[in-house]
């Protein structure tokens, strides 16, 4: 049993409250990803896991026992920093030997231990190695093989990916999401890479101002943001926004006055404002949606298979739609968008999901 | 690429330099081997076959009280490194690392430290060694230099411990390493260099010192060296010979320890490039 149970955690520096609330279960075995932009507090919240940062009320069990007060060394947790931390004078054996030696581990069993790590991780032959004398990808891999020789019951993972070059991170991801397989651990990651915590995850925390937006399975959080944050976090490009007016027998008005018939939530009232959602890869160019969109082509993003059309409506805003293959359009022509309802996202002037 | 000509000017006024520095060295060194006549008889040449005499020599090392002036220079040298690399840098860390509520004050207090030169507080310095009974031993000789070293020393090593990135303290702590074991296995390996910067020139000024021998430890066979060569020195006759001699000597015991703190430094320096 290695559940990670945080009930009403909250932390500040001095009257700033950079963790307000925070419920979260880690089950165990489980994957868990902590995602939201810079200065949200999921690297706060996961130094609070790892007791690195004190917190200043709520309580926080792992495995059943509580872990408030203990030190970082007693709360059983294994930590890989973005920096990777390597000690920079001690050998590969040595940095994944180092924690055990002070935990008064046999000799023998530290062997074992560090060898079976360098085999998961294919280090051996770089045991003798200094850090320095590491590509940034095998620097990784010692940071996680210094994680497991000291079989924690919780991983926890601070942006580690995010030092290595885009080739390198695909690899590793799908490294990191193997291991995780293979030992069945328990894992708390925190990225701002949402592309990451999709892959990766089995729950998704999605965090914004030191709070969690949204808890849940990678498509959930897609198909179903809860709230305009989340929708507008979760997805790549960002989901696009139309303000809208309620009108009488469920019809949308939208900014340049255009109507939309969609099927409205009984919660929605006439003259109540409203923000559509849409995804770029639901809209398309001179498709045959329901609705259109009329504007001009700003610019057209090549990616190869597919493209994203940015096109300015009327009204000044840019809408991301995505184009199969060579559109055949270019930029400063104009352009028509069309969508379906059964892709629209419905949320009230709060940012709260409508369904 | 620099252009000859300016390279030339450069070393030309370097070597000029390196000149002036080392010739009160080397005629020391070469009147030492000398006999008394020639030293004064020309003391600008070299010792000739007919000049030469090692007479100062035999009379530093065929008088015991002299070696253990060594004996007693290195113990204070050596203990002074020592008590000012520990402290320093256990204050040091303790002042970058943990924020505690006199922690500023502290740093300031040390900084203070820098500035106002020892020798000020020399009458109390001698009255308090007084009363702890620890006038003419090495112990007092070590402490007041170990104080009068610590303040640059913690101002310099707090600097490097600081450029030690928080996460290997860290990974340290999440490793289950008590906060001495960080200490003396993360943080001491790390600030080498500085450690060794930090002993060169706490090492010298203290090898070389006449100031607190004198006060301190003046008779009772506690002397250092550099007092011990005064006996040599008299009102009427200066035993030219010994004093020249004993100068000579004294300075291979610190170009020893140069030599071992160097290496450190230049390590440290490459170690830091590569990455």
């Amino acid at each position: 049993m290695s559940e990670v149970k945080i009930e009403k955690l909250r932390k500040s520096y001095g009257p700033v409250e950079v963790l307000k609330d925070i419920d979260l279960t880690v089950e165990n075995g489980s994957f868990v990803v902590l995602v939201g932009p810079s200065g949200c507090g999921k690297s706060t919240l996961l130094r609070s896991i790892a007791g690195l940062e004190p917190v200043t009320s709520g309580s926080m069990t792992i495995g059943g026992k509580k872990v408030n007060d203990l030190p970082p060394a007693q709360r059983e947790i294994a930590m890989v920093f973005q920096s990777y931390a390597l000690y920079p004078h001690m050998d590969v054996y040595n940095n994944m030997a180092f924690g055990l030696k002070f935990a008064k581990t046999p000799k023998a069993d530290i062997d074992a231990r560090v060898n079976e790590a360098a085999r998961i991780l294919q280090l051996e032959p770089l045991l003798k190695r200094r850090p320095r004398e590491l590509s940034g990808g095998q620097r990784q891999r010692v940071a996680i093989g210094r994680a497991i020789v000291r079989k924690p019951q919780v991983f926890l993972f601070d942006e580690p990916l995010s030092n290595l070059d885009a080739a390198l991170r695909i690899n590793t991801r799908v490294e990191i999401a193997k291991l995780h397989k293979m030992l069945k651990a328990t894992i708390v990651y925190v990225t701002h890479d949402q592309v990451e915590a999709m892959t990766l995850a089995d729950k998704i925390v999605v965090m914004n101002k030191g709070r969690i937006e949204q808890t849940g399975k990678p498509l959930d959080l897609y198909y179903k943001p809860a709230n305009l944050f989340v929708a507008g976090f979760i997805g790549s490009p960002a989901m696009n926004f139309l303000t809208a007016t309620v009108k009488q027998g469920g019809v949308l008005v939208l900014s340049d006055g255009q109507e939309l018939k969609v099927k409205l939530p009984n919660s929605c009232g006439p003259g109540d404002a409203v923000t559509l959602g849409c995804r770029p890869e639901h809209m398309t160019l001179g498709g045959s949606g329901t609705f259109k969109l009329n504007g001009m082509i700003d610019l057209i993003e090549r990616l190869g298979e597919s493209g994203f059309a940015h096109v300015r409506l009327p009204s000044g805003q840019t809408v991301i739609a995505e184009v199969r293959g060579d559109p055949g359009t270019s930029s400063g022509q104009t352009a028509t968008l069309t969508f379906d309802a059964d892709h629209l996202h419905l949320f009230n002037a709060e940012g709260q999901r409508l369904d | 690429m620099r252009k000859p000509a300016s390279s030339l000017v450069v070393h030309a006024i370097l070597g000029l330099y390196t000149a002036l520095a080392l010739f009160p060295i080397l005629l020391v060194i070469m009147n030492s081997f000398k006999a008394r006549k020639a030293i004064f008889g020309a003391p600008l040449s070299f010792p000739t076959p007919s000049t030469f005499s090692l007479i100062g020599y035999d009379k530093v090392f065929g008088d015991s009280k002299i070696i253990s002036y060594y004996v007693n220079s290195i113990t204070v040298t050596g203990g002074t490194i020592f008590f000012t690399l520990l402290f320093g840098a256990m204050a040091a860390w303790a002042l970058t690392e943990y924020k505690f509520r006199w922690n500023t004050l502290l740093a300031l207090f040390f900084s203070i430290g820098i500035m106002v030169p020892i020798r000020l507080g020399s009458v109390s310095i001698i009255q308090l060694v007084v009363q702890m009974h620890l006038i003419n031993t090495l112990s007092a000789l070590i402490l007041v230099y170990t104080a009068q070293n610590l303040p640059l020393a913690i101002f310099i090593l707090s600097e490097f411990i600081a450029q030690i990135p928080k996460d290997l303290r860290e990974a340290g702590r999440c490793d289950g390493l008590s906060e001495y074991n960080i200490f003396f296995h993360i943080v001491l390996p790390l600030i080498r260099p500085a450690m060794a910067t930090v002993a060169v020139f706490t090492m010298i000024p203290v090898w070389n010192d006449l100031w607190f021998p004198l006060l301190l430890a003046p008779t009772g066979g506690k002397q250092t060296i550099t007092l011990g060569i005064q006996q040599f020195l008299g009102q009427y006759i200066t035993d030219w010979n010994a004093v020249l001699s004993a100068l000579s000597t004294a300075i291979i015991p610190v170009l020893i320890l140069y030599v071992i703190f160097s290496r450190q430094l230049i390590r440290g320096l490459t170690s830091g490039a590569v990455k």
